[in-house]
């Protein structure tokens, strides 16, 4: 299965994760400081900044860009418990 | 004889201003709001009409079971057709409940709410209001809306306490329409805070309860209205504070301001550790993590035994701890009480971005660690270092474990894990 390696900056610490992770599921089992509220991309409390490889993750869903904009998102940032992971990326919280 | 007011206030609206009027409801028998908040003589639901040159604006409305109180108010100083805008400072139903009969009486008046407020909006309304496209306008901090010779200027202050919350100003009359910013559950129908009754433990309550776990947030709109001229201050709930309004705001300044960095500097980062212990065993590994997270430079240490304490307190040192560490023994397959009523007692408090962790002794299974770490991380705290369970009576070996397990806190907590490359199956 392919791998891909998330960094959290926030905690320096790198995870070699399956390709299709949900960035909130590494997060929490690291011990990253993204955090979360209702998991299902609508509340915007996950909000996490995608500092290298925003390329790297799916797509955001018209829902999610919708969640984004009404939080005020800056570029790059993403819902963690929407974005799956499919290459190498540095992640911090929004 | 004695001349008895009535407690639900005036029939009509009240002049807080010339060409500005109080337009709420009073709501004395009410002794709970929103599950959370003792409310001993009830409180009020604060809203405001605005008269200008080019219209009449109405900001906030009140709760669904007063909008009758609500209309009869407005009615007696304006007429539906002069209302050109509507503000909703916080979409909570206790302030938005009169908005859809509001808008159907007033259908030519545009809603303005802050841009963090759409969603909220679309949930509160009936399936049936939100088909209807009325209009509405979301704005942000500085946008504007003119009534002529009046300007209405709008402050975001999100998280005051929902996302959405804001404020709006009156330009030229330098009254602010603070939402349940500086507001308290406190009925009085003399309605301003010169005339009322001693409100203060109804204020501070209120902040304790409501603004507490956003502090953060109160600074970032502090730094918004401390600049303003102040003539009034007028929150959603409580009283009208028109006499000397900044003594609030320097209050609000007071309450959300660190007192352990008041008190006691702000070079070390503080770790906290809880713990209750039947035997000892749990108290043992308690001061070996002591020990070892002393180790590291920079990191002030405090235990606790919960036994021996009182909830209140411990929720204050945890607010202004950066780490905390719960210890308890498992007592047939749960943590025990004590730990679970602190655990459940942090609402007012902000946790994001704390780290936690959790140890103790066990008889045969040994569930309580897992049970608290879990729980620390619904609280949205980190938990960067495994628990550490151990059988029974800590060995030497084992104690020597608690203090690495305490060095390892501390190194989380000053920032010095080293960039580690783990596995995703490692985690578990």
């Amino acid at each position: 299965m392919a791998k891909a390696k998330v960094t959290f900056e926030d905690i320096n610490q790198t995870v070699n994760v399956p390709a299709g992770t949900r960035l909130i599921e590494i997060s929490e089992k690291v011990g990253a400081g993204i955090i979360y509220g209702c998991r299902e991309g609508d509340c915007g409390t996950c909000m996490t900044h995608v500092v290298t490889g925003w390329n790297n993750l799916t797509e955001p869903s018209v829902l999610e860009e919708k969640v984004l904009r009404e939080n005020m998102a800056n570029r790059h940032d993403r819902l963690a418990c929407q974005a799956q992971v499919l290459g190498d990326c540095t992640v911090k919280p929004a | 004889m004695v001349e008895v007011t009535s407690r639900t206030g005036p029939a009509g609206a009240v002049e807080i201003a010339p060409g500005v009027h109080w337009i709420g409801a009073l709501d004395p028998a009410l002794r709970t709001f929103d599950i959370i908040l003792r409310t001993a003589n009830g409180t009020t639901y604060n809203s405001f009409l605005v008269r200008g040159e080019s219209g009449v604006a109405v900001v906030d409305t009140v709760k669904l079971e007063f909008a009758e109180d609500f209309f009869r108010r407005l009615e007696s100083v304006a007429d539906y057709s002069e209302i050109r805008v509507i503000v909703l400072n916080h979409l909570e139903p206790d302030h938005s409940g009169a908005l859809p009969e509001l808008m159907r009486r007033a259908p030519q008046a545009r809603l303005y709410i802050s841009t963090r407020a759409t969603s909220m909006l679309k949930a509160l309304l009936k399936p049936k209001e939100a088909d209807r496209s009325f209009e509405y306008e979301t704005v942000g901090t500085n946008d504007e809306v003119s009534l002529g010779n009046r300007t209405l200027r709008f402050l975001h202050t999100p998280f005051l306490h929902w996302p959405d919350t804001q404020c709006t100003y009156l330009v030229e009359d330098g009254i602010l329409f603070s939402g349940d910013i500086f507001g308290c559950h406190y009925c009085d129908n003399r309605l301003f805070n010169d005339r009322v009754g001693d409100f203060r433990f109804s204020f501070d309550y209120y902040y304790g309860h409501i603004m507490r776990p956003f502090k953060a947030h109160v600074v970032e709109a502090l730094k918004l209205i401390e600049p303003l001229r102040l003539t009034i201050v007028a929150p959603t709930h409580g009283p009208i504070l028109r006499d000397r309004p900044r003594r609030y705001v320097t209050h609000y300044r007071e309450l959300s301001t660190s007192s352990l960095t008041e008190r006691i500097g702000n070079e070390d980062r503080s770790l906290v550790v809880f713990y209750m212990s039947a035997y000892g065993s749990t108290a043992r590994m308690a001061d070996a993590i002591r020990a070892g997270a002393e180790e590291t430079a920079g990191i002030r240490v405090s235990l606790y035994d919960l036994e021996g304490g009182e909830t209140g307190p411990f929720v204050d040192l945890i607010e202004e701890a950066d780490a905390l560490a719960f210890g308890s023994p498992t007592i047939n397959g749960d943590a025990v009480k004590p730990v679970w009523d602190l655990l459940s007692s942090l609402a007012v408090v902000n946790l994001k971005g704390k780290l936690g962790a959790a140890f103790g002794s066990y008889g045969w299974s040994g569930e309580a660690v897992r049970m608290i770490e879990d729980r620390m991380r619904g609280l949205k705290m980190r938990v960067p270092v495994p628990g550490l369970r151990l059988k029974l009576i800590p060995t030497d070996d084992e104690l020597v474990e608690c203090c690495d397990f305490g060095r390892k806190l501390a190194a989380a907590l000053v920032g010095g894990e080293q960039g580690r490359v783990i596995d995703f199956s490692e985690l578990g």
